[in-house]
């Protein structure tokens, strides 16, 4: 297949619905079903595998699909069929394949379509951009069959029957003429015309004269005819992703502990992460909000070091927050929202040379020890202009120094004690001093010292002062 | 005999066995120069041990390992790489970090304590992208050095961990075990690779 023409994959999700609902399951594989209609008259209109497997099947009624669970352990769970969700599902789909594509359009219901040859050169061929779409449905977990054909209309058509295939212009008269009538597309009267007068394939329309054709059939059959062939071209809407990402994870019974989150967090950053690779951005920052059952909702603010995007590294640097969180309740909801979003450079690691792999690493690990201890706990050294070491030191006040003429050239100890403390006993001897330290009346912390080096007892050597003119000795600092 | 004790105390005969030249290159690969030529003449390779960790003992801050370790730290920011302190005694004096050579800029610390600083410590050495890492933890038990041994070698990052002189009779994993007497001095009490030197060495300029 050559890869300089247009491109259109197909995707059709016949079990979007289900699925959708299943996403927020802790376990999918119990039984579950999908149900419509109002309370007495409800019916099946999906279920899952284990559901399946016991004989429940769409159109039953709920009563009957219950007695066909009860040896089940647990028992047959339901929910009504929710068409919001189902089409929110729909627009976070087209907002996952625009980070393979510029064009996506929902315009089938039940399928995406996108155009992906502009992207070969950068995912690759398309057997490789085809298992990467894939390992994606994948883990999202939705069943899928995909087809590649140049234009839209001819991939939706050949997805009917076929998963897998890849068609190009010249094999696509063959793939289309082998089609059923059934599977083509086709509006009802349209169809049942052709197949009252013997038609059953397409490739017996295209060995007609056209003129004969459009006299027997109009123009709404020769219109579709001419999409699939690309002859005509479809009018696509095009879907644009959300500018900001909000979702919800509600659970089936109050959440207690903190390990219950961990399953709905997995499942929220590794949407937010396909989301984040659609839009090609990231994220520096984002809040999980706690709805709690009864008492106003916790939020938590998670900040990164550096615009992130993949979910493994989110879902690592929100666990680590986590770990130092206290439920002020039982959880009814995890709502995980992202304030700004970030340009992001993809740092490869494996693209990395040696030296700025050796950044990218420090980073991870400033942010790994940051997400786990808080951020306060990791500091630099910084040399500010003050002459009272506390100030100097712990509060940050004072000018930074800029220029190396005015900077502290005096001795001073490599340690300084937080709080001075008493110390008339440890000390043997003073070895050098005194040096007068001396301001800061005019922010009211008045300092009037003189500071000693002094021997301690067990030989190390401190940094001592002593009011002027008062007698006793506080311990501030050692040299190391 | 006692000739020869002495020349085994010196090194002397040793080094004679030892000294093929591939091996000698082979360890000053592994280690990194100290700063201080009286320490680098003892320890085998010629400094500190390169994925490993050296462990200091002594009384407490103000016992030296700052004039042991700063011509270290100097070099290593100076060229840009980072440098991490776990959990220190007291706050580092940034003045004074600088009047040593140190880049403040590229020196971190770790305001953490008790399990925290073990857990940082360890993913620190672990992660192989810190020049240094220092670690006060007076709680590190032996079991606690052998991760973090463990941790040192695989991050291929040399690890200084300060502990108590009473750990001295504990065994211990560490590559290299100095005790420091303040301006006494240290004495090496285990260095893998080599035979402790006898005696107190002198390091470091007396200010």
């Amino acid at each position: 297949m050559s890869d300089d023409a247009v491109r259109w994959v197909c995707l059709l999700l016949p079990r979007l619905s289900l699925e959708g609902a299943l996403r927020r399951r802790v376990d999918p594989e119990a039984p579950f079903a999908l149900t419509e209609g109002a309370a007495p008259r409800r019916i099946i209109r999906a279920a899952n595998a284990t559901a399946r497997a016991a004989g429940v099947r769409p159109g039953q009624a709920l009563s009957l699909a219950e007695s066909l669970c009860q040896g089940l352990d647990p028992r047959l769970e339901t929910m009504p069929l929710d068409d919001d969700l189902t089409r929110r599902w729909r627009r976070r789909l087209a907002a996952w394949a625009y980070g393979y594509s510029g064009q996506v359009s929902l315009h089938y219901p039940h399928a995406l379509v996108f155009e992906v040859a502009s992207s070969f050169a950068l995912f690759g061929p398309w057997p490789r951009l085809e298992t990467q779409l894939r390992q994606d449905l994948a883990a999202l977990g939705f069943s899928h069959r995909l087809v590649i054909a140049p234009n839209p209309a001819a991939a939706r058509v050949l997805v009917n029957v076929h998963d897998g295939l890849a068609v190009d212009d010249e094999t696509l008269t063959t793939a289309l003429g082998e089609l059923p009538l059934t599977h083509a597309g086709l509006e009802r009267d349209s169809l049942r015309t052709l197949e009252r007068s013997g038609f059953r394939h397409l490739g017996e329309l295209f060995a007609l004269p056209r003129s004969a054709l459009a006299r027997r059939f109009g123009k709404p059959l020769m219109r579709h005819l001419g999409e699939l062939r690309g002859e005509w071209a479809l009018a696509l809407e095009y879907h644009r992703p959300a500018s900001r990402f909000s979702r919800t994870f509600t659970f089936d019974r109050p959440v207690q502990a903190v390990a219950g989150l961990a399953f709905p967090l997995k499942r929220l950053l590794q949407e937010l992460g396909f989301y984040l690779r659609g839009r090609d951005v990231g994220v520096e920052r984002f809040q999980l909000k706690l709805t709690l059952e009864d008492r106003p909702a916790q939020t938590l603010d998670i900040g990164l070091q550096s615009v992130a995007r993949d979910a493994e590294t989110l879902l690592e640097l929100t666990r680590a927050h986590l770990e130092r969180v206290r439920l002020a309740g039982p959880v009814m909801a995890v709502t995980l929202k992202t304030a700004t979003l970030a340009a992001y450079a993809p740092a490869r690691r494996e693209l990395l040379s040696g030296p700025l792999r050796q950044s990218q690493a420090w980073h991870e690990l400033q942010q790994r020890l940051m997400a786990r201890l808080g951020e306060e706990t990791l500091k630099s050294l910084v040399e500010y202009q003050e002459h009272r070491p506390e100030a100097a030191v712990l509060a940050g006040r004072g000018a930074l120094v800029a220029d190396t003429d005015t900077v502290e050239s005096r001795r001073r100890p490599g340690w300084l004690v937080a709080r001075p403390e008493r110390c008339d006993a440890e000390i043997i001897r003073l070895l050098s001093g005194p040096e007068r330290i001396e301001s800061g009346w005019w922010d009211g912390d008045d300092v009037r010292r003189d500071y000693y080096l002094a021997e301690w007892h067990d030989g190390r050597r401190a940094w001592v002062w002593q009011q002027a003119g008062q007698a006793g000795w506080y311990l501030h600092g050692w040299f190391g | 005999m006692s000739a020869l004790t002495s020349l085994l105390d010196s090194r002397r005969v040793w080094r004679a066995q030892e000294a093929r030249e591939e091996t000698q290159a082979h360890q000053r690969e592994r280690t990194l120069a100290t700063g201080h030529v009286s320490l680098n003449a003892v320890l085998p390779g010629g400094g500190w041990p390169r994925g490993s960790v050296s462990e200091l003992l002594s009384t407490g801050a103000g016992s030296g390992e700052l004039a042991l370790l700063w011509p270290l730290l100097a070099r290593l920011t100076q060229a840009d790489k980072p440098v991490l302190l776990v959990s220190p005694p007291a706050v580092p004096y940034p003045t004074a970090w600088r009047q040593a050579g140190v880049r403040l800029s590229r020196c971190h610390w770790l305001d953490v304590a008790g399990c925290d600083a073990l857990w940082a410590t360890e993913q620190s050495l672990r992660a192989g992208c810190c020049a240094a890492v220092v670690a006060w933890l007076p709680l590190a038990d032996s079991r606690a050095m052998r991760r973090l041994q463990v941790a040192a070698s695989s991050g291929d990052t040399p690890g200084f961990v300060l502990r108590g002189a009473s750990r001295q009779q504990e065994a211990s994993p560490a590559a290299l075990r100095l005790r420091l007497h303040g301006r006494a001095g240290l004495e090496v009490i285990k260095c893998r690779g080599g035979w402790p030197p006898a005696g107190r060495i002198a390091f470091g300029d007396e200010r």
